[in-house]
């Protein structure tokens, strides 16, 4: 109703400025206007220009005084004479913990996506919807409290038991399996990357055309064969690139994950053993710290921190777009 | 195969709106029933709710009876997976599986009912090609996918798919409205084809073709917009459209409408 | 009615077998329970924070900063902390809502089909991908370690529109969209200019939509903390000065409380936790009920 209003006040105005002598006050607003919007848009270039820049000229010195190798070495004494630090065990921890938070988000998230588009009722759905969205409203320190305080507690069990009954997979083994480990952030950070997951999935399920979900039902599909037929090939592209996106996220978040990890130098591939870290939680835990060469070396990881989500982000939301072609 | 379809005191709704009001018809097998009336009557509305398909959309509900031989389609311990398993249906715009080939699209229907021996899909499937008319066509290129035939072939490979599972009714939206004059043509030979089998029933806003396809007609008509569709007769087709019981219907085949 | 008990292929009705029914009902039970799963840590979340929380929940909490309190004494509270998220987050608003205002509104009222628009968006989605401790680092980078200033909530202020920016610019964006193309050839054939259309005909229309995409994105921002890390640092006393000096805020006081093993510092970090949860779901409440009051606008 307001807009209503809103508009005829406008209409009036317009219509008094159109006495030829204010034309031109007109076009220098105009001229104005359009700049600073045209400005702001260049603002966001600028921005995006200056974190590479900025980030690659204070990472350099600090690469340059390193006397191990940056890619492979496991150690992280930047702060030390001579510095020597690399990247292997913070892409080890980055990588696994963010590849188990999306191999334990993506089937729970897809489920609720088909929960609340073909299984809840229409009336509640976007209710539903809010719900999980809640999750994605809690900050990630507050995940990081709950993580090391309540759930880490609670993990302990559960290792054990994974330990022990699945101890044969290279990556569950070890013998010691404890609560502030890899596969605890992993839970923590399914839970923070479930919501995004699953509202794009939402989204795109909500979109499959009602005549292809109709032809299944009616050849006599019950409504798991009308997903199967209809939804999930539609779908397909949507969910891989909502799970990527979920990917992009658990790598870059920080606090939840350097709050639950305990640091233990080297890498290690038994992921229910305590210690591990990633490329955000040692520039959380190392900062304060950090020497000035420490912090070229902090820089320089998150440098590559920052590549490596730009590229999982843009190739998501590559497969994303593809599915626009196909139908 | 075919079966008899007896409605009685069937109303539709779409939420609050009552889309259409008490009807009661005979639908004979083997024949072909066309639905005539002016847009937004509840023709497609009415179609859809001989085999279940209305109660799909949110909110949308039925009242009433519909027999189908002995059976009432909306009984209490009636699953409506049976009932559109056995009234198949076809719609205005040809709706392939857009990921399967053309041959997956035609047995999409006996996988869901447990038809898995290669040899009998396979047999299967050719018959229901050859039935709608569309087997030379696609015979060399049936693991290509559905979606890369011309409309009228996309229609007749749905309705393939749709009497691949031999069903005893099948019901058909306006199949012919997206289609050119030629694949038209084709699809009314076939409804001609059809009808030995199968009890057909066609909506259509092509007069001529009701005409031309179907044994009987019924007209169904709208008091004005907000209000229910109703049927008004039915009849056989040759009395419809040359000597019918009521003004309006008269009105409507004349031209003479609104 | 009774053929229906003696399914035969080609007559009655049958119905559908044992096997197909059990599959749709055992995929509709795990439906149901990836629902049900993801309702336990969002529960258990609020649970333990709320009853945590509640133990620190008094007067002294908001009254008094952390100065010359030590991690194992009682009392202490968080007031310089909820100053600095306060202040921190006005300034981030201060800068971010018009730069993204004003970017949404040049992709859709005047980038048209044209290359730079598609630029421009092309990089606020990866804007909006970058990792909240990236955006710290780049502040540190500029900001501290090129130009030469301190940590301050400014800086940390600097870190948060980085990360509010693409947000707000597709609220807007979306709602800019969402205006009929009637409403602006109404006003243009009037002969009103165009920035007056915008700023008095679209921008009227859109601004309820507006006005809750930027609660939504200001509650995002608040729970950041690993920018502020970087670029605010750390201080128990109050600092008044956004300007000058490292300044506390709710998130790094929850980081800061936690990583003392004392107690009652924890029990002081659960208290933060539950008011900025508090105030970030008081926003969220208050973004739907603005929301709601937009729905005609929406359709
Ligand atoms: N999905 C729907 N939701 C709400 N109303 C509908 C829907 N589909 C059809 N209607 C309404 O039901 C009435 C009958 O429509 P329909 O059966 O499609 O008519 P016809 O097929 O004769 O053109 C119309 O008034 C139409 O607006
Ligand atoms: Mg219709």
């Amino acid at each position: 109703m307001t807009t209503q209003t809103g508009v005829e006040s406008a209409e009036a105005g317009g219509a008094r400025h159109r006495a030829p002598g204010r034309m031109s006050t007109g076009r220098l607003g105009d001229r104005i206007f359009a700049g600073s919007a045209t400005g702001s848009g260049l603002i966001v270039l600028a921005i995006m220009a200056a974190i590479a820049v900025f980030l690659v000229w204070k990472a350099i010195p600090a690469l340059q005084a390193n006397e191990a190798n940056f890619i492979t070495s496991e150690e992280w004494n930047p702060n030390a004479t001579p510095a020597e630090f690399g990247i292997a065990q913070l892409a080890f921890g980055t990588v696994m913990s963010s590849l188990l938070a999306m191999l334990l988000a993506t089937p729970v998230a897809i489920g609720i996506a088909l929960f609340i588009a073909f299984y809840s009722p229409r009336r509640l759905a976007s209710g539903l919807g809010y719900i999980v969205d809640l999750l994605a409203a809690v900050p990630s320190i507050v995940y990081g409290l709950w993580g090391a305080v309540f759930l880490s507690k609670h993990m302990e069990g559960v290792s054990g038991f994974l330990n022990s009954t699945l101890g044969w997979i290279p990556f569950l083994g070890g013998d010691s399996p404890g609560k502030n480990s890899i596969f605890t952030a992993g839970v923590v950070l399914a839970i923070m990357i479930l919501p995004i997951i699953s509202s794009i999935s939402r989204e795109v399920f909500l979109q499959v055309p009602q005549a292809h979900v109709e032809a299944s039902l009616a050849l006599g599909a019950t409504r798991w064969e009308m997903i199967r037929m209809s939804v999930l090939p539609y779908g397909q592209s949507g969910m891989i690139g909502a799970s990527m996106l979920g990917l992009g996220r658990a790598m870059g978040e920080t606090i939840a994950v350097a709050m639950v990890l305990t640091y233990v130098p080297g890498i290690n591939i038994h992921l229910l053993e305590d210690g591990g870290a990633t490329f955000a939680s040692n520039i959380a835990n190392s900062f304060a710290e950090a020497s000035e060469n420490g912090r070229g070396a902090l820089i320089a990881s998150g440098l590559v921190l920052f590549v490596i989500t730009l590229l999982v982000n843009m190739a998501a939301r590559a497969v994303v777009a593809r599915r626009k072609e196909f139908v | 195969m075919a079966k008899r379809i007896e409605v009685s005191g069937l109303h539709a709704y779409y939420g609050g709106v009552h889309a259409i009001e008490d009807i009661s018809m005979t639908v004979e097998p083997r024949s072909v029933t066309a639905f005539i009336g002016p847009s937004g009557c509840g023709k497609s509305t009415f179609l859809r709710t001989l085999n279940r398909m209305h109660e799909v959309i949110p909110g949308a509900r039925v009242e009433g009876k519909v027999m189908l031989d002995a059976e009432d389609l909306y009984g209490s311990s009636i699953d409506p997976v049976a009932v559109r398993r056995v009234v198949g249906m076809v719609f205005q715009r040809p709706n392939p599986f857009p990921t399967m080939s053309i041959y997956d699209n035609v047995a999409a229907g006996l996988k869901l009912n447990g038809v898995r021996r290669k040899g009998q899909l396979d047999e299967i499937v050719e018959q229901s090609l050859q039935d709608a008319n569309l087997w030379n066509e696609v015979k060399d290129r049936l693991g290509k996918p559905g979606a890369g035939l011309s409309g009228g072939q996309q229609q007749r490979l749905c309705i393939a798919r749709a009497i691949a599972v031999q069903p005893q009714v099948l019901l058909m939206d306006e199949p012919c409205s997206a289609l050119d004059p030629i694949s038209t043509l084709a699809i009314e030979d076939l409804i001609g084809k059809l009808k030995s089998q199968y009890t057909i029933v066609i909506v259509t806003h092509n007069m001529q073709q009701a005409a031309r396809v179907s044994d009987r007609t019924a007209f169904f008509n709208i008091a004005g917009t907000g209000q229910p569709g109703k049927l008004i007769e039915i009849d056989d087709t040759s009395k419809i459209f040359t000597n019918p019981e009521q003004k309006a219907t008269e009105d409507y085949i004349t031209g003479r409408f609104g | 009615m009774t053929s229906l008990s003696t399914p035969r292929k080609g007559s009655g009705l049958g119905s559908v077998s044992t096997g197909r029914k059990v599959k749709d009902r055992t995929v509709q039970g795990l439906v149901y329970l990836a629902f049900l799963l993801a309702l336990v840590p969002l529960l258990s979340v609020l649970w333990t924070v709320v009853v945590n929380g509640a133990k620190r929940l008094d007067p002294t909490f908001f009254q008094f900063s952390m100065n010359a309190v030590a991690g194992k004494d009682p009392g202490g509270g968080a007031y310089h902390a909820i100053i600095g998220t306060l202040q921190q987050v006005a300034i981030t608003s201060a800068i971010a809502v018009p730069i993204a205002v004003l970017t949404a509104i040049y992709l859709v009222e005047y980038a048209g089909n044209g290359r730079l628009g598609k630029v421009i968006s092309f990089f606020v989605d990866v804007m909006t991908g970058i990792p909240s401790i990236v955006a710290g680092l780049f502040v540190l980078a500029l900001w501290l370690l090129t130009v030469g200033f301190g940590f301050s909530g400014f800086a940390g202020a600097l870190a948060l529109a980085i990360l509010m920016i693409p947000t707000v610019v597709r609220a807007t964006e979306e709602m800019l969209k969402l205006v009929p193309n009637d409403l602006r050839e109404a006003s243009y054939a009037l002969g009103v200019p165009r920035w007056r259309t915008i700023c008095f005909v679209i921008l009227p229309t859109a601004m309820t939509g507006i006005v809750t995409g930027v609660m939504l994105a200001v509650a995002r921002v608040m729970g950041e903390t690993a920018p502020l890390l970087l670029t605010i640092f750390f201080t128990k006393a109050i600092n008044t000065n956004p300007f000058e000096g490292p300044q506390a805020s709710l998130p790094t006081f929850i980081w800061e409380q936690a990583s003392d093993p004392n107690q009652t510092s924890i029990d002081r970090a659960w208290t933060g936790a539950l008011v900025l949860i508090g105030i970030i779901m008081l926003l969220n409440l208050l973004a739907r009920l603005v929301a709601r009051r937009s729905a005609p606008v929406r359709r």
